[in-house]
This record gives structure tokens, C-alpha cells and sequence, in this order.
């Protein structure tokens, strides 16, 4: 795939190691952690490479701990990475030069930078200023959101008594004031329900649709990743193990697909292997493994040969298959 | 974009509004606040006036020139209360709950924001009292008020208070590395109280310690010695370069501290 235009996001052999203080359990190594600290080092990032286009969703996939908020953290600037190179919107992301952060914004789920106690406006028009927005065009943009966000006078309530969907949303208003062109969400349904997650997750599209806007996405919830990401990238351990569609994804994960087949009389068990690895036979059901690539020649083999009643083909579900693969810990 | 210095005070002024509505959406918390603070200083009156009653000099201060230094001293408690502390203890929860990151991803400079972002109305009763105690004990003591002694005057308290934030801020900066740091906060403080008495009254080792080391002299006794018209020119120059340096350092070290922030990690 050539790309048209030069790369928004670039990730280059990017490293971060981090010192860890090192204490024993108990007060004996509370004691000695207080008058002799001893430190490891932890690799939290591992050469990680990528390259992200304008206008493009990426997911960014991985369990707790294999770096995701590290990486993002290098690509917004708060951290220095260890080694390797990080570009972003032409910058180089730790010198966070003003015409650098005018242009990202960084939604963390559980973090918030409204003011508890006052109205979201009122922190709105701080951000305006900070950002040198002028009222008319700050109002415009406040009044877009808030309608694109379906929020109507939460925003003059005091943020303590909105509810965390409401919250969240007001967040992604104050983060997208100064209508960043990238955008870096850190788990921003985390804790939402399942309505507030849809809102959220259309709201994105709808963003990304209107401005163009390069979204770089973590979540836990594997919906937010299909519904809005056609490119996903997985990290493990620190390294980068994929990059590319969900469907390629699933497919390394899991070469096989699942046959269901409903029969209308029970059938020797020995005859089912020939069209590929039973995975359970009770009574009239059969669960199949059968490879993709063979899974077209199964499929009509099956239906020729055996009285089926109903025939389903599905992917196992992707968390699990990326949390198989977490525990397994490899990836062939 | 206009330009750069409006962007700050346009910024400064809503920042000041919001920190004035946060202390009144809990209106008893704040009638309390301003009690407390008044009771407070009618306590702190009343034992100057027993330790100084009966007309005692103290260091070669008359009791009306020492009161001077005592206005200035009350002066910047005052200022402490309504702009030091609460915003520099808001540096402290950042760093606690990782949310400095917001703060560093504004296109403003990190260290205006977390030196403005708050603003508390409890100390303004000690500020008034300051000033008008300074004002009181300078007539007391013979003075007459020419516009010249109160540039200087003016002068020399800002720069003190520039000193008092640079000290402050120095000390806030540490919650970096060590998170909590309100303990060398209150050290710092109860040191300063030894600025509530003119510096000649201290013996000379430790009036060397209040010049050079920890430098309370510049404080409070410097600004009293404007008020009564007796500072010379290189003091009003060393006090100046004293504040000056004082900034450029507090500056220096929070640059320094940010380049080891890494944030806590989720």
C-alpha cells in the first residue's frame, strides 16, 4: 500500500525502559527499601514501529501493562521515549512546542481535567482562552459539539452532579475545543454503560467523518475497536505483534473457524472428522474446527453428504482469542 | 491567535473567576473560612501586644518600628493563604492523581498555569490587617508617607512576595520525585515565622543564616526598613537582585523536575 501523503502519526524503533524501585513485602522490606532503595529496570515499550495516516481510526490493542499508555503517552509528549524516533503532526512530540499541542488532544477514561465543582462551561472557557479561541467562534463550537454529543444543559450544571456518561462526554467536548487533528483516547468508555458507550462510539465516527480527524483509540471493550477501528494495532509484552485489519487479526489468531451443524439424525462421530476437528458431538449438534481455507469445499461437502438441518460459520470471539492469547503469551 | 500576553491575561482573568465561584458554590464553607481567619488574627494581635507591651526595644526597633515588620509579616501570611497555598498544593494532587498530564498539554506555560489556576478569599482579611498595621505603626513611629517611600516600598514588597513564591515553589517542585512534600512545606513555613521580628533582633549567626542562607531578612525586615525610609540604595538593589534570582531559579528547577515526570501509569 503507497501512501498518498506523508504519515501523521510515525513510530520508529520506539523504546521506553523504566526504573522501578524494587521492595520486599512486609516491614522488613518496607525498612530496607527506606534506607537502601534498589531499582529494576522494566522495558515497558520494546522497539515499537508504525505509521498512521491522516483521517485514519487505529485501534490500539493489548491486556494491562504491555504498554499501550506508555506509547501514547510518547506521542503526546509527557514522557521522553528511550530510544527511537516519534513524529507527530511533523513534531517531535517530548519538545511540546505550542503549535505541537494545539493540534492533539489526549482523553484519559479515568482521569478528568474538568473542575468538579463548576459547571463544565465554566472550565470551557478557561480552555478557550488558553487555546486563544474568541467567544463567537468558541460558542460555535461548544454549541456543534454539545449537539453532536446529544448534551443540552448538563454542560451549565456542576460536573458533580452529571452522571459518568455525562461527564465523559463533557470531557471529549473540552478536549476537542481547540479541534485537535489528532486525537488520543485512553479508554474513553471505561465504566460507561452500554448506551453511553454507543453514544460515545458514534460521536467518534461522526467526529472523525466531520474533521478529518486521525484517531488513535485503547479500550477494554472490544465493541469500541470493531465498531470504529478498520486498523488495529496489538501490543504484547511491549512489542508490536500486529498491524493491520481486525479480520487479519482474527484470522493469525485463529486459522480455523467454527462449523455448527444442526443434523436431522444422528451421525457416527468417526465419519464427522473427515470434514475437520470436532470440537464437541452432543446428540444431534455438531461443533466443527475447520480451516479457511478449506472451509468453502467443507461447507458444500458437508451439506451434500449429511442431513443438515441448520449450518452456522462463525469466528470464535476476539477477546477470546486475544485473551488466549495473552495467556498463552506467544503468538506463531 | 492574538496576541500571546493577551491570551495569558484573558486566560489569568477566567481563571481568577472560576476560582472566586468554586469558593462560593460552598457558601458556608467559606463564611467559616473568613471567620476562622479573622479570630485567627485578633489571637496573633493580642499576643504581639503582650510580648511587645510596656515599650521595649527590641534590636534597636523602636515597638511602633518593629510593628512595621510585623504588618509586612501578616501582610504576606495573607498572601500565602490566598494565592500560595492552594495553588501550590493543587501541584502536589496533580502529581498524586496523574493529572499534571492535562496541564503539560496545554499550549501555556505549565508553571503560570499551576502558580494562577487558584485563588482563596481566606487570607484577605490578613492582607487588609497587614496593610493597614504597616500603614498604623509607620505614623506611629514618625513617618511621613511621600510618594518616593511608598514606590519604594511597593517595590520592595513585591519583591519580597516574588521571593516568598520562588521559595514556595521550589519546595512544591520536590512533590515530583517525592509525591508528598506538605511536610517540608510546613518547615519551610515555620522557618519564615522567624520573619514576624525585625533581623537586627536575632544574634549575628543566625542573622547571617536569615541573609544568606534562607533568606527571610529580604522578607519582611528589608520592605519594613522602605516603609521607615531607612533602606539604602544597594540593599533596595540586592533585595531586587535577590527576588530576581529567586524566580530565575524556581524556574530552572521545575524545568529540571519536568524532565523526570513520568507520570503515574495506569
Amino acid at each position: 500500500m503507497a501512501p498518498s501523503t506523508s504519515p501523521i502519526i510515525l513510530a520508529e524503533g520506539l523504546s521506553k525502559t523504566y526504573r522501578v524501585a524494587a521492595k520486599d513485602p512486609g516491614l522488613a522490606g518496607t525498612l530496607r527499601h527506606f534506607v537502601q532503595r534498589r531499582y529494576n529496570d522494566v522495558a515497558a515499550v520494546r522497539d515499537v514501529s508504525f505509521q498512521i495516516q491522516p483521517g485514519e481510526m487505529v485501534g490500539f490493542l493489548g491486556p494491562n501493562g504491555a504498554g499501550k499508555t506508555t506509547t501514547l503517552k510518547m506521542l503526546t509528549g509527557l514522557i521522553h521515549p528511550s530510544a527511537g524516533k516519534a513524529l507527530v503532526a511533523g513534531y517531535t512530540p517530548h519538545r511540546r512546542q505550542a503549535n505541537f499541542l494545539r493540534r492533539i488532544t489526549l482523553v484519559m477514561g479515568q482521569k478528568q481535567q474538568l473542575l468538579w465543582d463548576l459547571p463544565a462551561l465554566d472550565s470551557l472557557r478557561v480552555n478557550a482562552a488558553v487555546y486563544g479561541i474568541d467567544d463567537a467562534e468558541s460558542h460555535r463550537r461548544i454549541h456543534a459539539l454539545a449537539e453532536m454529543l446529544d448534551m443540552g444543559n448538563e454542560l451549565k450544571r456542576p460536573l458533580r452532579k452529571l452522571s459518568l456518561g455525562q461527564r465523559m462526554k463533557a470531557e471529549l467536548l473540552a478536549a476537542l475545543l481547540h479541534r485537535p487533528e489528532v486525537l488520543f483516547l485512553d479508554e474513553p468508555t471505561l465504566g460507561l454503560d452500554v448506551n453511553a458507550q454507543a453514544r460515545v462510539r458514534s460521536f467518534l465516527a461522526d467526529y472523525n467523518q466531520r474533521f478529518g480527524a486521525t484517531v488513535l483509540l485503547t479500550s477494554h471493550y472490544m465493541a469500541d475497536i470493531t465498531a470504529l477501528c478498520p486498523r488495529v494495532l496489538l501490543i504484547h509484552e511491549g512489542r508490536l505483534f500486529h498491524d493491520g485489519s481486525l479480520e487479519a487479526l482474527t484470522q493469525r489468531l485463529a486459522p480455523c473457524r467454527e462449523v455448527r451443524l444442526e443434523l436431522a439424525e444422528p451421525w457416527p462421530l468417526d465419519s464427522l472428522r473427515a470434514y475437520g476437528e470436532v470440537e464437541s458431538c452432543e446428540g444431534m449438534v455438531v461443533r466443527l474446527l475447520i480451516r479457511r481455507d478449506a472451509l468453502t469445499a467443507a461447507v458444500s461437502q458437508l451439506l451434500a453428504d449429511l442431513p443438515v438441518r441448520d449450518l452456522e460459520v462463525r469466528d470464535p470471539p476476539i477477546e477470546e482469542l486475544i485473551g488466549r492469547l495473552f495467556v498463552q503469551g506467544t503468538l506463531s | 491567535m492574538g496576541n500571546p500576553l493577551g491570551r495569558y491575561l484573558l486566560t489569568l482573568r477566567r481563571l481568577w473567576g472560576t476560582a472566586l465561584a468554586m469558593q462560593l458554590e460552598y457558601q458556608a464553607n467559606l463564611l467559616l473560612e473568613v471567620v476562622a481567619a479573622i479570630a485567627n488574627l485578633i489571637g496573633s494581635l493580642l499576643l504581639l501586644s503582650l510580648f511587645y507591651g510596656g515599650g521595649r526595644a527590641l534590636g534597636g526597633w523602636s515597638w511602633p518600628q518593629a510593628l512595621v515588620v510585623l504588618g509586612v509579616y501578616t501582610l504576606l501570611e495573607g498572601i500565602t493563604s490566598t494565592w500560595l497555598r492552594p495553588n501550590l498544593s493543587t501541584i502536589v494532587g496533580h502529581v498524586q492523581q496523574g493529572t499534571l498530564d492535562f496541564v503539560l498539554l496545554k499550549p501555556i506555560d505549565s508553571q503560570f498555569w499551576l502558580s494562577t489556576t487558584r485563588l482563596s478569599l481566606m487570607g484577605l482579611p490578613e492582607i487588609a490587617t497587614g496593610l493597614g498595621l504597616m500603614i498604623w505603626a509607620a505614623a506611629k513611629a514618625g513617618i511621613r508617607t511621600t510618594p518616593w517611600l511608598l514606590c519604594q516600598t511597593l517595590l520592595m514588597l513585591l519583591a519580597s512576595g516574588l521571593l516568598l513564591y520562588s521559595l514556595w515553589f521550589l519546595v512544591a517542585t520536590t512533590s515530583i520525585w517525592f509525591v508528598k512534600t506538605w511536610n517540608a512545606i510546613e518547615v519551610l513555613r515555620a522557618a519564615l515565622s522567624a520573619g514576624r521580628y525585625p533581623i537586627s533582633a536575632y544574634p549575628a549567626a543566625v542573622r547571617t543564616l536569615f541573609t544568606m542562607v534562607l533568606p527571610v531578612a529580604f522578607l519582611t525586615t528589608v520592605p519594613a526598613e522602605a516603609m521607615l525610609g531607612r533602606l539604602t540604595l544597594p540593599w533596595l538593589l540586592l533585595s531586587l537582585m535577590v527576588a530576581c534570582l529567586g524566580l530565575a531559579l524556581s524556574r530552572a528547577f521545575w524545568q529540571f523536575a519536568l524532565r523526570f515526570y513520568t507520570s503515574a501509569s495506569s
